[in-house]
């Protein structure tokens, strides 16, 4: 089972579902609207062809710049027998936090999902105990979220530009290392 | 449910259930956690785990660091092997920006990786030992692991928190001393070992203390997401080296061992043939070591020598950019994994670019497998549960991010 006998398989069962799909570093990544998310991931573990019976990781990233997909739910699967690795994505819009939840399918998903709360703020319906796993519980915020920062708000020495964001966009990274060469 | 024994009867004379805290500081528990226990008599009937004392954010500072300021991050996390830490996140580095490193370093890696590898599971198999109630075992393994660190210290000046190796390579070549003593190492440690084992393995009390001790199939091992040792205990031979080869691992010769029954006993011997495996490993990439540098040829992102710095107006250059962080680093979306000592420890990294990660997640093997606990321990005694969380190495630091 390759990348591509596997992206048609999927869109065989689910015609239609796939809104994006790509293959950084050689790992197939789809991405899937969140209604979906579950019965898809629940055919690729149960099916015998995909067979997909292992979650190697689950996590959240948040784009605050991407509006009505603030944030992304990552979901590493593996297949351990052929090998074969598949990396699912899902979004959701700041206004609507709630993602189902994948416990029913993986045990390992429990805690995932919990730090995944505890870090973004995702309400995974249906978690058997969805509450804070690594920061305190009376914590008011959700600290990965990208509008707190690292930093004292007053220090101007650390802002975005100083971590060669901003600004010069269209400078690739080819033009970086050949300006980096000539320098 | 398989974990309740047959003969399971209520042990308390009234029926009444004791809460006991284990934890967060008891040295039985090796580490800062909490386990609220409810119990009936001196059985367990549930534990509600509580993680995270601990907490250091990792992958929020992450956010705002360089890439080679990064490593000092990992050290922390599984702090009984940290040099798989660095070098697997170097690795990830490596395959986000492209750079091929010489074979030279890919052993030289090898090396290092499965030596701490051993001092890991030394660590996790003497303690076992301890709370069996065997100090002895753990007395002499200890100097065996101080030998490691003895190694370590030459190649990159630390023991404990490494820091080692760099992206591209290593920040210093291995010198005469460090082969001096990985040779003496390699010829009296396996005698130690023996020593160990001998006392341990086919030790009537200690067998009666761990065979059948908590328990876990191997189906539930991988619904749980269990790896490295603790899963292969189950039966399953899920290994990354073999798997998914990284840093040369197709190279060399070495068998994978697993258990059966999962439980305290199989872990226990599955990680002390790892040891073997390793320092089978170790003696073929010594003896087949390539000739060649000991890092890639990459001055965008590799430190020039400090000569070259005082001397050379490029080194100067580069020096200065690599040390403002002012690395090129192509946009983009990776997942690395190297095998830990506790199983698949994974890094995922989004780049938008930028000099620092966008997103860095850390796939910790401890945090995923730890969450199994309370199935494993339910209808066990206390001192059973002890030693199931401690064949299990559940490293504190290991459970944060």
């Amino acid at each position: 089972m390759n990348n591509g006998d596997l992206l048609k398989a999927i869109e065989s069962e689910f015609p239609g579902i796939m809104d994006n799909s790509s293959e950084p570093h050689g790992l197939l990544t789809i991405e899937i609207p969140k209604a979906n998310i579950i019965p898809v991931i629940n055919w690729l573990k149960t099916n015998e062809y995909t067979n997909f019976m292992f979650l190697t990781d689950l996590c959240g990233v948040h784009y605050p710049n991407d509006i009505d997909k603030e944030f992304a739910i990552v979901y590493h699967l593996h297949n351990l027998e052929q090998n074969v690795r598949l990396r699912l994505k899902t979004f959701a819009s700041r206004l609507d936090l709630n993602v189902p939840t994948l416990c029913n399918i993986y045990s390992a998903a429990n805690w995932m999902e919990r730090e995944t709360f505890d870090f973004y703020g995702i309400n995974f319906e249906g978690h058997p105990n969805l509450i804070r796993i690594l920061n305190m519980e009376d914590m008011d915020y959700f600290p990965m979220r990208k509008e707190y920062p690292m930093e004292d708000d007053t220090r101007t020495d650390k802002d975005d530009r100083f971590f060669g964001r901003g600004g010069n966009e269209e400078v690739t990274f080819d033009d970086k290392k050949a300006l980096a060469r000539k320098n | 449910m398989n974990n309740i024994p047959q003969n399971y009867k209520s042990d308390s004379m009234d029926g009444e259930l004791t809460t006991l805290n284990l934890g967060p500081t008891h040295p039985a528990t090796h580490g800062i956690f909490q386990n609220v226990l409810t119990m009936d008599g001196e059985r367990i009937q549930s534990a509600n785990q509580t993680i995270g004392y601990i907490h250091r954010a990792f992958e929020k500072i992450a956010e705002r660091r360089p890439y080679n300021q990064i490593t000092p991050l990992t050290d922390r996390l599984n702090y009984c092997s940290s040099p798989i830490n660095n070098l697997g996140w170097d690795m990830t580095v490596e395959k986000l920006i492209g750079i091929e490193v010489p074979k030279r370093v890919d052993y030289m890696r090898v090396i290092i990786m499965e030596l701490a590898r051993i001092s890991d599971h030394l660590v996790c198999n003497s303690v076992i030992g301890v709370d069996t109630g065997a100090l002895t075992g753990f007395t002499y393994i200890f100097q065996e692991r101080e030998r490691i660190y003895d190694l370590f210290e030459q190649v990159c000046g630390a023991r404990l928190t490494t820091n080692i190796g760099r992206i591209g390579g290593f920040e210093r070549d291995f010198n005469e001393e460090f082969y001096q003593k990985i040779n003496l190492f390699l010829k009296e440690f396996p005698k130690r070992l023996l020593d160990f084992e001998n006392l341990l393995c086919r030790n009537r009390i200690f067998m009666d203390r761990v065979i059948g001790v908590g328990p876990i199939s191997g189906e539930r091992a991988l619904n749980y997401g269990f790896t490295g040792p603790n899963l292969r205990a189950a039966g399953v031979d899920y290994d990354v080296r073999v798997l998914n080869p990284y840093s040369s691992y197709q190279d060399f010769d070495f068998c994978v061992p697993v258990g059966k029954s999962g439980d305290t006993f199989d872990r226990f011997n599955v990680r002390q043939e790892e040891i073997h495996q390793s320092l089978s490993i170790i003696r073929q990439a010594l003896d087949k070591m390539p000739a060649g540098n000991y890092h890639a040829d990459v001055p965008e992102y590799y430190l020039p020598a400090k000569k070259d710095v005082y001397r050379s107006m490029e080194a100067l250059i580069y020096h200065f950019k690599i040390v403002m962080g002012e690395m090129a680093i192509p946009k983009g979306e990776v997942y690395f994994s190297v095998e830990g000592g506790n199983g698949e420890l994974g890094y995922y990294l989004i780049s938008d670019g930028g000099r620092t990660p966008y997103r860095l997640h850390f796939r910790r093997p401890s945090f995923i497998y730890y969450q199994a606990y309370p199935e494993m321990i339910k209808g066990s005694l206390l001192s059973d549960a002890i030693l199931t969380m401690s064949s299990m190495n559940v490293i504190a630091g290991e459970l944060d991010a």
